[in-house]
């Protein structure tokens, strides 16, 4: 009995419905859904602890067994991802109060966010791959709600974007999740775990794993399927893309390393080689997407695809320390990228614009800020000692003894490389002083049609919607701000403890034994044959 | 529609769609019906009413908003799972209690999946009118 993991997804879904219907009050639902995230973050902490001391936690829905009932699971891995998707639940919430608006608000903005969250968490506790499948569903009804929610033009092009690729990748996923099904008749997946081995049929297993791989990798923004992200994050409020940005890509990496590690394990050095290639690939194009735009939540969009790279990585390196640099990469990447956003949305306040050429003088205005905006940036890049440099040193040193140089030569190309685009922004939007003619430049912006969708992502320089006034960012959402570089801070200048749960994380991903007894305390085919094997 | 023919049978097709749709719902959990189906005649029936008397008189037919609707429903159907935690069973255990039940008959049944159905049947009655009213406003 452990009401822990039920809690987790029960608690964003009832906020999200009190938070509507209890109140029409802008301001105390946002309280609503604040105390709703506060209690999250309480219930996640509590459970990694019991996590972290006593091995993982299952819980079976209906009190119906596995493999025949829905099973929760969280274990190192799972629990440490909820608890940092409750920071950034809460983070965006408060963020919320301030950068959303009334008119968005009443169409149900908590709602749709609370459940949105309540996806990710059940993505993350899920131990059945079809119930994985219907939280992806829950976390994209919700997100293509807050896509389209108070919707402009701009807003309706990316967020099609946005639904016909996602639509696709959901009907790869339904077809391998069948095909899977038809094989094995289990989806329970600690029971797919010891039966897909023993299928006769491993070409087509292989087929599937290639769906699955397909099929994540589309919500992941991996190399060839990114073009949805960019196209669709720079159009909303800057709550909504945060927490995008932060969660639903990191939600498809976590589902490739879960299928990869516990359903088809071991020597796929084929599916390992394209992973290797595929990291490659999308870090590069992160980086340099990067730095052909000049739109803040486009360049940092950018960076959101360079950092999957990162993480695919160490899922394609394979061992155990790779996986566990990956796990850090990841906790560093959400945390980080919610930041930097966030950051954005004031630097976007403050300046009036997000364009790189209409800002200035922000170093002048607001030093404090600039030094909040270095530090995350300095982090993402990975200097020490921030909590990039850790990410990026353990999957260097992964890469080390996998004897990979060309792995450990483009990392270290590509952190390099996502040096310029972010000292950019530093030189444009806080050194350079004010341009002169950006009063002139946005009254004539206001008066003229307010802009192109149809511009390609790569001439969209200078289409933006101008705000039309520059106003001082709402009291709140500094306290997000400065919660989260606290806690990037931290993580830098103390990884040890970090990278000891990273590490522990990846070692029972690697050797899914206890996940499989937590799950099936009594799996005896399996037993038998290890005693097989000792005599 | 201002058809005279269409709004009075529209009336009298509500409430036997309404009816039919608590009958759904109530011998769901046995035979085949449900919160679902029940829910998809009832917001049939409440459609029909629309078509002929506008989308104004369909959310008043409804009395509250539609959304809210569906929230409740979500909760009740999550209350429906929360009963057995109290218990000490899992989340969603199924739990009857058997009304006037005899040593050859089990009375009436009433349970948590019952509870549960109902929570199904608001939330599709609030989505489906829900979306048919706010189609029906913009046009």
């Amino acid at each position: 009995m452990n009401g822990l993991l039920i809690a987790c997804l029960l608690i964003p879904m009832i906020t999200a419905a009190v938070s509507f219907i209890s109140t029409n009050s802008a301001k105390l639902r946002g309280a609503t859904s604040i105390a709703g995230s506060g209690l999250l973050l309480m219930i996640a902490i509590i459970l990694l602890y019991q996590v972290a001391i006593g091995g993982p936690v299952s819980n079976q829905m209906g009190g119906w067994q596995a493999p025949m009932g829905i099973t929760l699971i969280a274990d190192t891995l799972s629990a440490i991802l909820i608890v940092v998707t409750a920071i950034v639940a809460l983070s965006v919430n408060i963020y919320a109060i301030g950068d959303i608006s009334e008119e968005r608000i009443a169409g149900g903005f908590f709602t749709f966010l609370n459940m949105l969250i309540a996806g990710v968490m059940g993505a993350f506790l899920t131990g059945d791959l079809f119930n994985l499948y219907v939280w992806f569903e829950v976390m994209l009804i919700s997100s293509f709600a807050l896509l389209v929610l108070g919707g402009n033009k701009v807003q309706l092009d990316g967020a099609v974007k946005y639904v016909a690729i996602n639509l696709i990748s959901t009907v790869l996923l339904l077809t391998a999740i069948g095909l899977l099904y038809g094989l094995t008749g289990t989806l329970n997946m600690a029971d797919l775990s010891m039966r897909v081995p023993q299928v006769e049929n491993q070409a087509l297993v292989a087929v599937v794993a290639v769906l699955f791989l397909i099929a994540f990798g589309i919500k992941a923004a991996v190399f060839p399927l990114y073009f949805w992200l960019p196209a669709s994050y720079h159009t909303l409020p800057i709550s909504v893309t945060a927490v995008f940005a932060a969660l639903m890509t990191k939600v498809g990496i976590y589902a490739l390393m879960r299928t990869f590690t516990l359903i088809f394990p071991g020597e796929h050095s084929a599916i390992d080689m394209t992973l290797l290639c595929l990291g490659v690939l999308t870090m590069i194009l992160g980086v340099f997407g990067a730095m052909t735009h000049s739109d803040i939540r486009r360049i940092l969009a950018f960076h959101v695809i360079g950092s999957i790279g990162f993480m695919l990585l160490g899922l394609g390196l394979g061992s155990a320390l790779a996986m566990g640099a990956a796990i850090f990469y990841m906790v560093h990447g959400i945390l980080i990228k919610a930041l930097l956003f966030m950051i954005a949305g004031i630097i976007g306040k403050l300046g009036g614009s997000f364009e790189l050429s209409r800002l200035g003088g922000l170093y002048q205005e607001r030093p404090g800020f600039s030094i909040l905006f270095l530090l995350a940036a300095l982090s993402l890049i990975g200097i020490p000692p921030l909590s990039g440099f850790w990410a990026k040193l353990l999957i260097i040193e992964a890469g080390l003894h996998h004897d990979a140089p060309l792995i450990i030569t483009s990392v270290i190309l590509v952190s390099l490389l996502t040096f310029i685009p972010l000292i950019r922004i530093w030189s444009e939007a806080f050194w350079k002083p004010k341009p002169l003619d950006v009063e002139l430049l946005s009254a004539e912006q206001s008066s003229d049609e307010p802009l192109d969708s149809k511009t390609p992502p790569s001439v969209a320089t200078g289409t933006e919607v101008v705000a039309p006034s520059i106003s001082l960012p709402n009291k709140y959402a500094w306290f997000p701000v400065i919660g989260l570089s606290i806690i990037v801070l931290l993580i830098g200048f103390f990884p040890g403890n970090l990278i000891k749960l990273s590490d522990s994380a990846a070692k029972s991903l690697m050797n899914p034994s206890t996940y499989l007894d937590t799950v099936l305390p009594n799996r005896p085919s399996v037993k038998a044959n290890a005693n097989e094997v000792q005599q | 529609m201002n058809s005279l023919i269409f709004s009075t049978i529209s009336r009298l097709l509500v409430g036997l769609m309404l009816l039919f749709s608590v009958f759904l719902l109530w011998r769901g959990h046995n035979e085949p019906g449900g919160g679902f189906i029940g829910g998809l005649v009832a917001a049939a029936g409440i459609i029909v009413y629309g078509l002929a008397e506008g989308p104004a008189m369909m959310r008043k037919l409804l009395r509250v908003n539609p959304r809210t609707l569906v929230l409740i429903g979500l909760l009740t159907a999550m209350f429906a799972g929360i009963l057995p935690l109290l218990q000490d069973n899992a989340f969603l255990t199924g739990m009857w209690m058997f009304i006037g039940a005899t040593a050859t008959d089990k009375g009436l049944a009433l349970g948590t999946p019952l509870i549960f159905d109902i929570g199904v049947y608001l939330v599709v009655v609030g989505g489906v009118a829900g979306m048919v009213i706010a189609l029906e406003e913009e046009l």
